[in-house]
């Protein structure tokens, strides 16, 4: 193995690596504060996609139109499932909202099947971001470099709202506990809002990144990007931002050297996702970052 | 006294139950059309996999994804196993079977069996690490599981058949299994969870805490519910598979997961005879909603029929279950001979003493 075949292959495990973060953040953000895996959220993630789809062909905006209205509509679909979904379960078992999720994910998909069809659409992918170039030897796509940078920026936000906005500060105080942060006046349908908001955006970010790489969409695409970002989430330990960010970069770049290295494994690489899964759950149940 | 006497007579009519159902599993294998017993076949094993869920997700607490994946192992290990070595060469045509594989046959029961058996190892093997962690985790470790067993059985070319599947299955499944499989899934489950286990298990799903400092074993009775509905999940695999004749790998999708999900929700978590009612709804109405996604014509304008729509009107069912009815149909009731009496005391008093303040 050259250093320049190394090379090109961790630069797409970056890049790959960011968008399983952003996904995960999503999904750490919303356990951290209501305890809730939602499920749903990679069907979140999928949804993202099509918005831009028909944004762009049927209402013929131009691509960069397109993705601001993708990630707001997004954001709205976000919202209005926690509203409808989760928030009238929050007092009940988690179990009860544990299936709320999963039903949530479910009818996502099928509505999905039934009004998008199930065909696979191929995502519009403008020629600027499949320009290739080299540096010393390693050939790299302007998307990746757009996905590390677009990343970078959401990260850098993020970390702006939670750590020097109050909003954030009542995201934190929520998640470090829920009953005496409602006790100290923090908006709790608001705080959660703007979880779920934060949560879903992030998420149609990385779907559009995720579309401009591999520029095929349909209504399961969601499934496995979704569940490899939880996985993620939980390496790096749930509820901790930091955590995902890790778990994401570790996740895409394992995934990318697997197919790099043993081509014939390339069809079976989430056992290998899944094998770290059970590891990290027998011997580090808190995951790298977690609270003890 | 009236006790044991009770006791004695529920005991009888719960035989007399069992003859009647043989006698009608009698007449409807030489009666009904293959059209109707497959659907009464599918039911009997979605009430299995309902039933088995239960026990993991209505009695234990603990939210299972995984049963799609445990099927898959239980049909392909009892289909490979009661094959003829003919029938697996020509189903092998691209890549041989493996060797042992590719010449051992047995009968049908005990490749049933060990299809169950090694479902309860993958269980217990899939089950042990996240159960001993948080509750919620196995929820997305069993999807994963459930998942990646589909992938890798596309893939497995030389054991599995790839995304092929196996075909040309011989048909053993017939109501006698599937139903006798069926009683004695619940038989087994029932006296599994008015056992001081079961009393274990529903310790756990009300209070883990309390359940502990009781001196209960978490995760040893964790683990055993999930084998336990692993093993019946891998049983009810082996039976579809030997119904449609067919092991697609590609057909264990997590959408069968959710359907079992709605069986228990619908019926009540908690209740097996809720299962059991909605099992076997659910079968009959699977085949019933293919009204929806064939074409139609309503008052002169033309429906053109679109795939998914039953799907969709599931996971309308489910949401509105998990809003609004969050007890199911039962909740955490049973049907017993006890209740049923009282139930009939109960009208004939009303009725006596309406008629008496009439009279």
């Amino acid at each position: 193995m050259t250093l320049t075949f190394f090379m090109q292959n961790l630069m797409n495990g970056i890049a790959l690596g960011f968008i399983f973060a952003l996904i995960a953040i999503g999904y750490t953000m919303v356990y951290g504060v209501v305890k809730l895996v939602n499920f749903a959220h990679g069907d979140i993630f999928m949804m993202a996609t099509f918005f831009v789809y028909f944004s762009i062909t049927l209402f013929g905006l131009p691509w960069y139109l397109a993705f601001m209205a993708g990630i707001i509509l997004t954001i709205i679909l976000g919202v209005v499932v926690e509203r409808f979904a989760y928030r009238p379960l929050r007092t009940a078992p988690r179990i009860s909202s544990l299936c709320s999720a999963i039903g949530m994910s479910f009818l996502l998909e099928n509505l999905a099947v039934v009004v998008f069809g199930g065909r696979q659409k191929s995502f519009y992918r403008p020629d600027f971001f499949s320009r290739t170039f080299t540096v010393a030897g390693v050939r790299v796509l302007t998307v990746t470099l757009v996905t590390i940078g677009i990343s970078l920026l959401a990260l850098l936000v993020l970390n702006y709202l939670l750590y020097r906005r109050k909003i954030g500060l009542g995201m934190r105080a929520l998640s470090r506990d829920f009953d005496t942060a409602r006790l100290m006046g923090i908006n709790v349908d608001q705080t959660i809002t703007f979880t779920f908001a934060i949560g879903s955006g992030l998420a149609a970010i990385g779907a559009i990144l995720w579309a401009l790489r591999y520029p095929q969409i349909w209504p399961f695409m969601g499934v496995f990007p979704g569940w490899r970002a939880f996985t993620a989430a939980i390496i790096g330990g749930i509820g901790s931002i930091r955590g995902a960010m890790v778990g994401g970069l570790l996740i895409g770049i394992i995934t990318i050297m697997v197919v790099a290295l043993l081509p014939s494994l390339a069809g079976i690489k989430d056992i290998f996702i899944f094998m770290i899964l059970v590891a990290v759950l027998l011997f580090k149940p808190d995951g790298l970052f977690g609270e003890e | 006294m009236k006790m044991s006497q009770s006791k004695h007579r529920n005991t009888w009519l719960t035989l007399g139950m069992l003859v009647i159902i043989a006698l009608g599993i009698f007449w409807a294998q030489t009666k009904c059309d293959p059209f109707v017993l497959r659907i009464m076949n599918v039911a009997a094993i979605y009430v299995i996999l309902g039933v088995s869920l239960n026990l993991i997700s209505g009695f234990t607490g603990q939210f299972s994804l995984g049963h799609a994946g445990f099927m898959a192992i239980g049909a392909y290990v009892s289909a490979l196993l009661y094959m003829s070595p003919q029938v697996k060469a020509v189903n092998f045509f691209i890549k041989p079977l493996i060797w042992p594989l590719s010449v051992i046959q047995m009968p049908f029961f005990p490749a049933l069996l060990i299809g169950g058996i090694v479902t309860g190892i993958a269980g217990f093997l899939v089950g042990t690490p996240c159960l001993r962690v948080r509750g919620d985790y196995l929820a997305i470790v069993t999807f994963g599981f459930s998942e990646i067993i589909r992938v890798l059985f596309c893939n497995l070319q030389r054991i599995t058949n790839g995304p092929l599947g196996l075909k040309g299955l011989p048909v053993f499944t017939n109501l006698w299994w599937s139903w006798g499989f069926m009683v004695f899934t619940v038989f087994f489950i029932k006296r599994l969870v008015d056992s001081s286990y079961g009393r274990a298990l529903k310790s756990i799903r009300d209070n883990e805490s309390a359940a502990m400092a009781m001196g209960i074993n978490l995760s040893y009775h964790k683990v055993l519910s999930f084998v336990v509905g692993a093993f019946f999940a891998g049983i009810a695999g082996g039976l579809l598979g030997s119904l449609l004749m067919t092991v697609d790998p590609n057909s264990f999708n997590v959408f069968l997961t959710y359907q079992i999900v709605l069986i228990v929700l619908l019926g009540g978590m908690g209740s097996i005879t809720g299962s059991v009612i909605m099992g076997i709804a659910i079968a009959v109405s699977m085949e019933l909603l293919r009204v929806v996604e064939s074409p139609m014509n309503i008052f002169g304008l033309h429906i053109p029929g679109i795939p998914g729509m039953r799907m969709l009107l599931f996971a309308v069912i489910l949401m509105f279950v998990v809003l609004f009815f969050r007890t199911g149909l039962l909740g955490e009731r049973e049907f017993s001979w006890d209740g049923l009496f009282a139930f009939t005391g109960r009208i004939k008093e009303k009725l006596s003493s309406k008629g008496g303040q009439e009279a």
